[in-house]
């Protein structure tokens, strides 16, 4: 079974977000793989390990998502597809998923994979926009996949608890919910066996993509508070008595 | 401008997000001079298109056919795109749900469109509308717009707009369309099959009053049982954001969030939580919610009553000690 994952870089859960027009300085400030698409890769992984065939890791971003892209193959992917692009944060999500299926299209894929979504721009769209493009069923936020005889049984989360089991034909695309594996380190020998691994690269222009965005996001900023906080200050022990005193005499709630 | 609201029901009961979608609708038709349509999709949805026409639409479309009776992504984008094609609308809205997730994005793209997900608001600038959505996680806000011509595309977040400020229609009830579709069963190349919860849980966070929460904050496992240790102090129950319960750290009967529970408590004191979205949809109806980060900018603080930047590990003890010490005194 070949998987292809599609894995983003962003920023690192701690960075501190300098906002620069509708996106953020990138000087200064750390990278790392989506959460989200970790699960995806592990999944692939696992699939891989069961069933046999390739896992390829598809990355667009600038130079930097190499980075990304070799812990990937790493942790045991086989091969990846390095789309370049400098300017990919300025794409909406139709010309994203245009951009990577263009390079799926180039491969014999039986089942793609993304993360839920992203952890920067969060639209969520890519698997489901993928599909629509290579014309494949599709099922998202999927809690376990099993493979039996070219088909999936695959079990799907809904909102408030509930679950659903659902059937998709292969090849497919699926968008993987967080959660739904424990994601595996790098050892040292996967390390070192991932400096032998191919990363192509391509760039978005070369596989004739003229997109027209669809949207346009206008500018960033930091949200307006709709409330309005009281902060305490002082030592633990302070402020803790302080936090006491406002719940039992303040908000009345303990 | 026309706008459509795609209302979303499952076994013919209602998400209640697609009413807060229509009260959005309402309001952008009030500011733009617009007027809203409001769709129904399934099999056997006549009684929930007559309680559609019971609010302030110009009309309600009820689509029905057999291959739509359980949902289907390829089935609902068969289905819609044949009707977005026949009435024509401009703007296109749906509530921001895992079902809608799973197709609309799609449907847009079928007809060469996108869509603006997951939004929390929208102004009208001099006749542009300007969809406001979340991005980094919650941490900054975007305004976004459409590119190109109708239709467009947008879906609003779970208690971004109230569904008791819904208009009733004024003379009664608006005209029900029933609207054919040709679906093949062809097209549809998935298969639902059951429905189901996972095991009853033995918690029930909706009914308690006090419950303490954790998040990504609390680094490792080991450090729970201060947590834990808190809330036996302050008589309230242990929760966690979704990192917490995906990390297998705490059961998932434990987790708030769009994914977990939805919880309105007196109290709710978040640790370590920075306040993305899919958790804040869970909680942000708590009465006092106090937030305890070392990130000063966290967006938890956006909703938080009480605010302490810190370090939780000296904070939980010394609160700890606090709420003993203030049951004997």
């Amino acid at each position: 079974m070949n998987i292809i994952v599609c894995i983003k870089q962003v920023p690192a859960k701690d960075a501190p977000l300098a906002i620069a027009g509708n996106w953020i300085k990138e000087s200064d400030i750390g990278f790392e793989m989506n959460e989200p698409d970790s699960y995806a890769l592990e999944e692939a992984l696992r699939l891989k390990e069961k069933h046999g065939g390739e896992v390829i890791v598809l990355s667009m971003g600038p130079e930097r998502v190499k980075q990304t892209i070799k812990e990937a193959l790493a942790k045991g992917a086989d091969r990846a597809i390095h789309l370049a692009d400098d300017n990919f944060a300025q794409l909406d999500p139709l010309g994203s998923a245009q951009a990577l299926a263009t390079a799926i299209r180039k491969e014999k894929a039986d089942l793609i994979l993304t993360g839920l979504q992203s952890d920067d721009h969060g639209f969520g769209q890519t698997g489901v926009l993928l599909a629509a493009l290579l014309d494949l069923p599709h099922a998202t936020i999927i809690m376990a996949i099993e493979v039996t005889d070219g088909r999936m049984k695959l079990k799907r989360e809904l909102e408030a608890g509930w679950f659903q089991h659902i059937e998709c034909p292969l090849p497919a695309v699926l968008s993987i919910q967080s959660g739904i594996n424990k994601v595996r380190y790098a050892t040292l020998k996967g390390i070192m066996a991932a400096k032998k691994k191919e990363i192509a690269a391509m760039t978005r222009e070369s596989p004739g993509v003229s997109a027209e965005a669809t949207q346009k996001i206008e500018k960033i900023y930091v949200p307006v508070k709709t409330k309005k906080t009281e902060f305490l200050t002082g030592t633990p022990k302070e402020v803790a008595t302080k936090l006491v005193e406002k719940l039992r005499f303040e908000a009345r709630v303990i | 401008m026309k706008v459509l609201v795609v209302a979303e029901q499952r076994q013919r009961k209602w998400n209640n997000a697609s009413f807060e979608t229509l009260a959005a609708a309402q309001q952008i038709a009030k500011d733009t001079s617009s007027t809203v349509s409001a769709l129904v999709i399934g099999k056997g949805v006549a009684t929930l298109a007559d309680e559609l026409a019971a609010k302030n639409v110009a009309e309600v479309l009820s689509v029905e056919h057999d291959l739509l009776e359980a949902y289907t992504p390829d089935g609902y984008c068969v289905a819609l795109k044949q009707i977005i094609e026949r009435a024509n609308p401009d703007l296109v809205l749906f509530p921001h749900t895992y079902q809608v997730r799973d197709f609309a994005p799609k449907l847009a793209a079928m007809l060469g469109k996108g869509m603006i997900g997951d939004c929390i608001g929208y102004r009208n600038e001099s006749g542009k509308l300007v969809f406001v959505r979340q991005m980094f996680q919650g941490k900054t806000a975007a305004d976004v717009t459409f590119a190109g011509a109708a239709p467009w595309f947008a879906s609003f977040q779970t208690g971004a707009f109230r569904a008791d400020l819904l208009a009733a229609h004024p003379s009664g009830k608006a005209p029900v369309n029933a609207m054919t579709v040709t679906v093949s069963a062809e097209q549809i190349r998935t298969k639902p099959l059951d429905l189901f919860k996972e095991a009853k849980s033995a918690v029930d966070l909706t009914q308690a009053p006090l419950i303490v929460a954790i998040g990504r904050g609390i680094k490792a496992p080991e450090n729970i049982p201060q947590a834990e240790a808190l809330a036996k102090a302050l008589g309230g129950e242990i929760a966690a954001s979704r990192p917490i319960c995906d990390e297998g750290w705490l059961p998932m009967e434990r987790q708030i969030g769009s994914s977990g529970q939805t919880v309105a408590p007196k109290l709710y004191l978040a640790l370590g939580i920075s306040g993305a979205i899919q958790h804040v949809v869970g909680m942000k109806g708590a009465r006092t919610i106090v937030a305890i980060n070392k990130d000063a900018n966290a967006p938890i603080f956006e909703i938080a009553d009480y605010g302490v930047v810190g370090d939780i590990f000296e904070i939980m003890p010394a609160l700890t000690e606090a709420l003993e010490k203030a049951k004997t005194s």
